[in-house]
């Protein structure tokens, strides 16, 4: 035993427990309980076992969502990440453009996500919307609302333009941390901009851009307000993600069986994807002593 | 007083110290003397009661404060790096820990007036940490430790970023600093000379255990083991395995060493001889001096003295002449063994003969 | 390889500098040799390490040019001088294994791998990290990093020069030894230029052949390990090399004679006056002799520091180190009598040139 055990401090994490308790397991149950029972209202129930589940996988709408959640994750990942470590390299690291830059950089972060939709939503409008009048007076038909490759291009644009931030900030904050001699060294050992990058920086960033990629990716899996509000799932079906699809089977359709078999897949995969993002990061590049 | 009794710390299955027990006394000075990973900073921590042992325990005047944490102890520590609040001046860092201990007003200012003048610290007292030399700013934080009136207080090579002379300055003033608290100082250094500066008691460590605790001088001139005369000596101590056969110190490809009068009651067998730097020399100064012919590898001069790399049998030795001497590498050069001061140790490592001791 | 020489470098960390005490550097003018060992020795803020990096093309000086042989290099960027630095702080590529670190600069100038493959295994021999060669550098130890950074400065074979910034802090002394006789054999075996930045007397003195010390920005003395010791030209000089320092006690002129306290010394070829506010004799504690004869102190504090002693002591109100032998004996009515071969005078904190000695 290395070990020393302390029981008093389980009681310091109680209240927490209690807590998650409440706000998470209890939710999370009764969804469960959803998932296994059919209904046809009045609060009568039956015993339904895997059957929602198998629709569920069976079913061509979910596998399609799921495609297209895959598709967008990767794309934005894609651009965020690689914008995001452009930008944090070439900010200034001293002198006034220091707090300018970073408070130009914060400022999409603070917008309420159903904003930015709107945003997004009269901004690439043909009649009055900046982005979607200029395009029109350039000649490009662009519209939004009944073009699947102008919805998507302007989800990901909306989408781009809101998170980037998040990874110029947390690769910043990793940049600002290497002292000087590690430059100074790299000069004299007559090192490549590109040698500076791959064996200096990008180290250094690696733990903060684990950390980036891990939240972009649970944030633009669960993606739905912005869409919601910009093209509500369409035209057609061709932006609706997971999220959106849930909520018209349990809404609008009042699937509330598959719903549940639904939302407890979709929880497990995101779990399971964040899972595999951790440890293949945590282990790339270190090795065992 | 602080005592340890059989005090090991194992993290994650790797022992950082092992089986160690020491007794340091109110208003004494103890030097922990060993290389970087010997177990210095890991052992302070138990001392403090930042880390808990994984077995053994902690005595404060014979109270066991084995588990108690570090605020419920009196325990001050100065760390290497200088630790200071830099938004606040020298005189409200010096007050810090009155001012958590609630002493009233008068008394603080008296005490980090004292302490101020002490470290010599009084003219600058309004100043902020950053605006002070490096040696001003771990004065303060010597200040802060002192008006503590801790108990014990840790320094962790607390001159170790300091400037050469700088070091030699403070390092000349802490004993007088010590003797004015009746606090137990315990000081770890890597560098076997501070320990020889700083005198007191040194307790040598070396892989998490302690090779040997005693009076400073006393350890040096007479270390238990070779281990602990190797982590004592700077320039490292010059050795050499040999096989005594009756009146010689044999060793192979040479026709050995005179075994000198004090050494003749030494049984036959394998021995390590050790000696320092200084009991090499040019000249043969003494009648119980014995040559060696050594091949010079490289020589140093400070300017008043020469360290003169040799080898010898295949064995490196360093030596410390006076003077400034230019040698020719590889040249071949007859020096003495100044066998007064020699030690000499059994095959396990004991020392069985000391400094001018005579052999049983 | 190349000789280094600097023209009236000034540098100011300042926009516009006015007054002396606004550059960091105040006026350097030197050459280093071409192949020759030098150490920059002052304490912290004394400009060496500015000096240093104005060498490598880390700082561009504010006034003044330098030169590599007949090259002004004054405008080239440090890629441009072919020169190598080791920091104070280990610098280690740290997903690169232990060799990779040692192959970086070579491959970075398109070395051949076979020779990259030579040079980076006698490298890692030396610094005695063989077992190591494929391990990445991460895990490793401050002073295992800190081979692998001098390592990396040693690499190279046709450097102008190799320059290296306070290298020893963060090993052990044990390992300070080895690492130090190792500079010094490599200077022998392939004799580049090489500078040492230090503040500890100890490993300047050791390594260099020639000393160059710093104080405030200024060069105060350059020269040999033995003429710094045996005749600093400054009192800061006599008080920062040594341990302990050299013994300064105030002194008058009395007609061609030096007079401290009751005793008179003769210095040949002292002038019969010297116009300054303050004299002072200075003699090293290794030069006070201890004994029943000559001025009476009162001593203060013995420190056995193992190999010799230290005695602190009072001569006439101004405390003296005397340093003696670890087997010797104080005296019980102690007295100290200075060798004559060893004074030296100083005016105004400047060395009084005298007869014979210069």
């Amino acid at each position: 035993m290395n070990k020393t055990w302390n029981n008093k401090a389980w009681f310091m994490v109680l209240p927490v427990l209690a807590l998650v308790a409440f706000s998470a397991v209890i939710p999370l149950m009764t969804v469960v309980n959803y998932s296994v029972q059919d209904t046809f209202g009045n609060n009568v129930f039956f015993w339904a076992g895997t059957e929602w589940f198998q629709e569920i996988l069976d079913s061509d709408r979910f596998w399609a969502a799921m495609g297209r959640n895959l598709a967008f994750s990767a794309i934005i990942l894609c651009i965020e990440v690689s914008l995001g470590i452009f930008i944090a390299l070439n900010m200034p690291r001293k002198g006034w453009g220091v707090p300018v830059c970073l408070v130009l950089m914060a400022l999409p972060l603070l917008i309420p996500f159903n904003v930015v939709g709107t945003i997004w939503q009269v901004f690439g409008r043909i009649d009055i919307g900046l982005l979607g009048r200029t395009l029109a007076e350039l000649g490009i038909a662009y519209n939004y609302v009944n073009n699947p490759v102008h919805a998507w291009v302007t989800i990901i644009l909306m989408d781009v333009w809101h998170w980037t931030s998040l990874v110029v900030l947390l690769c910043y904050a990793g940049l600002v941390s290497i002292p000087d001699a590690y430059y100074q060294a790299a000069k004299i050992d007559g090192a490549s901009r590109w040698a500076v990058f791959r064996y200096i920086q990008l180290p250094k960033m690696h733990r903060v851009l684990l950390i980036a990629i891990l939240l972009r990716f649970m944030d633009s899996f669960m993606i739905y307000t912005e869409p919601f509000v910009l093209t509500g799932g369409g035209p057609g079906n061709t932006t609706t993600f997971m999220s959106i699809d849930l909520v018209k089977l349990a809404i609008g359709e009042f699937n509330l069986g598959e719903a549940a078999a639904m939302s407890i897949v979709y929880f497990l995969i995101i779990l399971l994807m964040s899972w595999v993002f951790y440890t293949v990061m945590t282990n790339y590049g270190t090795e065992k002593r | 007083m602080l005592e340890l009794r059989d005090v090991s710390k194992l993290v994650s299955g790797e022992m950082h110290i092992g089986n160690v027990s020491l007794r340091l006394e109110a208003g004494s000075l103890n030097v922990l003397l060993g290389p970087t990973l010997a177990g210095k900073t890991s052992l302070m921590r138990l001392m403090a009661g930042l880390d808990q042992p994984t077995s053994g325990t902690v005595h404060m005047d014979d109270a066991d404060v084995t588990g108690v944490p570090v605020q419920k102890r009196s325990v001050a520590m100065v760390y290497q790096q200088f630790i200071n609040y830099p938004a606040m001046s020298v005189y409200e860092n010096i007050a810090s820990p009155l001012r958590v201990a609630g002493v009233d007003k008068a008394t603080l200012d008296r005490k980090v007036r004292q302490a101020a003048d002490l470290l010599r610290l009084a003219p600058y007292l309004e100043r902020l940490p950053l605006e002070l030399s490096g040696g001003q700013q771990q004065r303060t934080a010597l200040a802060r430790a002192m008006v503590k009136d801790a108990r014990l207080v840790l320094l962790d090579e607390p001159l170790a970023n300091l400037d050469y002379k700088l070091r030699e300055e403070l390092r000349a003033e802490l004993p007088r600093i010590f003797a004015e608290s009746g606090a137990i100082f315990v000081y770890a250094t890597t560098e076997p000379s501070e320990a020889l500066l700083l005198g007191g008691k040194t307790a040598t460590l070396s892989e998490g255990r302690v090779t040997q605790f005693g009076p400073t001088i006393e350890i040096f001139r007479n270390p238990a083991d070779l281990l602990t005369a190797q982590t004592f000596s700077d320039p490292p101590l010059n050795t050499i395995e040999v096989r005594k056969d009756k009146n010689r110190f044999m060793l192979d490809g040479s026709d050995g060493l005179p075994v000198p009068a004090r050494l003749a009651g030494l049984s036959d067998g394998v021995y390590t001889l050790g000696f320092q730097p200084h009991h090499l020399s040019f000249k043969g100064r003494e009648a119980d001096a014995v040559s060696v012919d050594a091949r010079v590898t490289v020589t140093e001069i400070t300017g008043s003295e020469s360290f003169v790399h040799l080898d010898y049998a295949g064995n490196q030795w360093v030596m410390l002449e006076e003077g400034v001497h230019r040698l020719d590498v590889d040249e071949t050069l007859r020096v003495f063994i100044d066998m007064r001061h020699l030690l000499v140790f059994d095959e396990a490592g004991r020392s069985v003969v000391t400094d001018r001791a005579e052999a049983a | 390889m190349a000789r280094i020489n600097l023209k009236d470098i000034r540098h100011a960390y300042v926009d516009s500098p006015v007054s002396d005490d606004d550059y960091a550097l105040k006026r350097v003018d030197h050459v280093f040799e071409d192949g020759g060992a030098y150490a920059l020795l002052g304490p912290s803020g004394c400009g060496k390490t500015t000096l240093l990096n104005i060498i490598s093309g880390l700082l561009h000086p504010s006034e003044g040019e330098i030169h590599f042989g007949a090259a002004n290099v004054t405008d080239l960027p440090t890629e441009a001088r072919n020169i190598a630095q080791v920091f104070q702080f280990p610098v280690v590529y740290d997903t690169m294994t232990v060799y990779d670190n040692l192959a970086f600069p070579l491959r970075n100038r398109g070395v051949p791998e076979d020779v990259v493959d030579r040079r980076v295994r006698e490298i890692i021999a030396m610094i005695g990290l063989q077992d190591r060669a494929g391990r990445k550098a991460q895990g490793l130890t401050a002073d295992e990093k800190q081979k692998i950074s001098l390592g990396r400065g040693l690499a190279r074979a046709d450097v102008n020069a190799i320059l290296f910034d306070e290298p020893l802090t963060v090993i052990d002394p044990h390992m300070k030894w080895a690492l130090r006789t190792q500079l010094k054999e490599l200077h022998r075996r392939f004799g580049h230029t090489m500078v040492y930045v230090t503040h500890d007397q100890t490993e300047a003195l050791t390594f260099a052949d020639t000393v160059v010390v710093m104080y405030e920005g200024e060069i105060v003395q350059i020269g040999t390990p033995e003429e710094l010791f045996e005749r600093p030209r400054h009192t800061f000089v006599g008080y920062f090399i040594g341990s302990p320092g050299m013994n300064l006690l105030s002194a008058a002129m009395d007609g061609g004679m030096v007079r401290v306290g009751g005793q008179s010394f003769a210095l040949p070829g002292v002038p019969q006056r010297l116009s300054a506010e303050r004299i002072e004799l200075g003699i090293r504690p290794e030069f006070v002799r201890l004994g029943r004869e000559g001025m009476p102190i009162s001593i203060a504090k013995v420190e056995d520091i193992g190999r010799k002693k230290i005695v602190h002591a009072d001569l006439e109100g101004e405390a003296i180190a005397v340093v003696i032998d670890e087997d010797a004996e104080v005296p019980a009515e102690p007295c100290v009598a200075f060798d004559p071969a060893h004074l030296n005078l100083y005016a105004d904190s400047w060395r009084v040139e005298t007869e014979g000695r210069s």
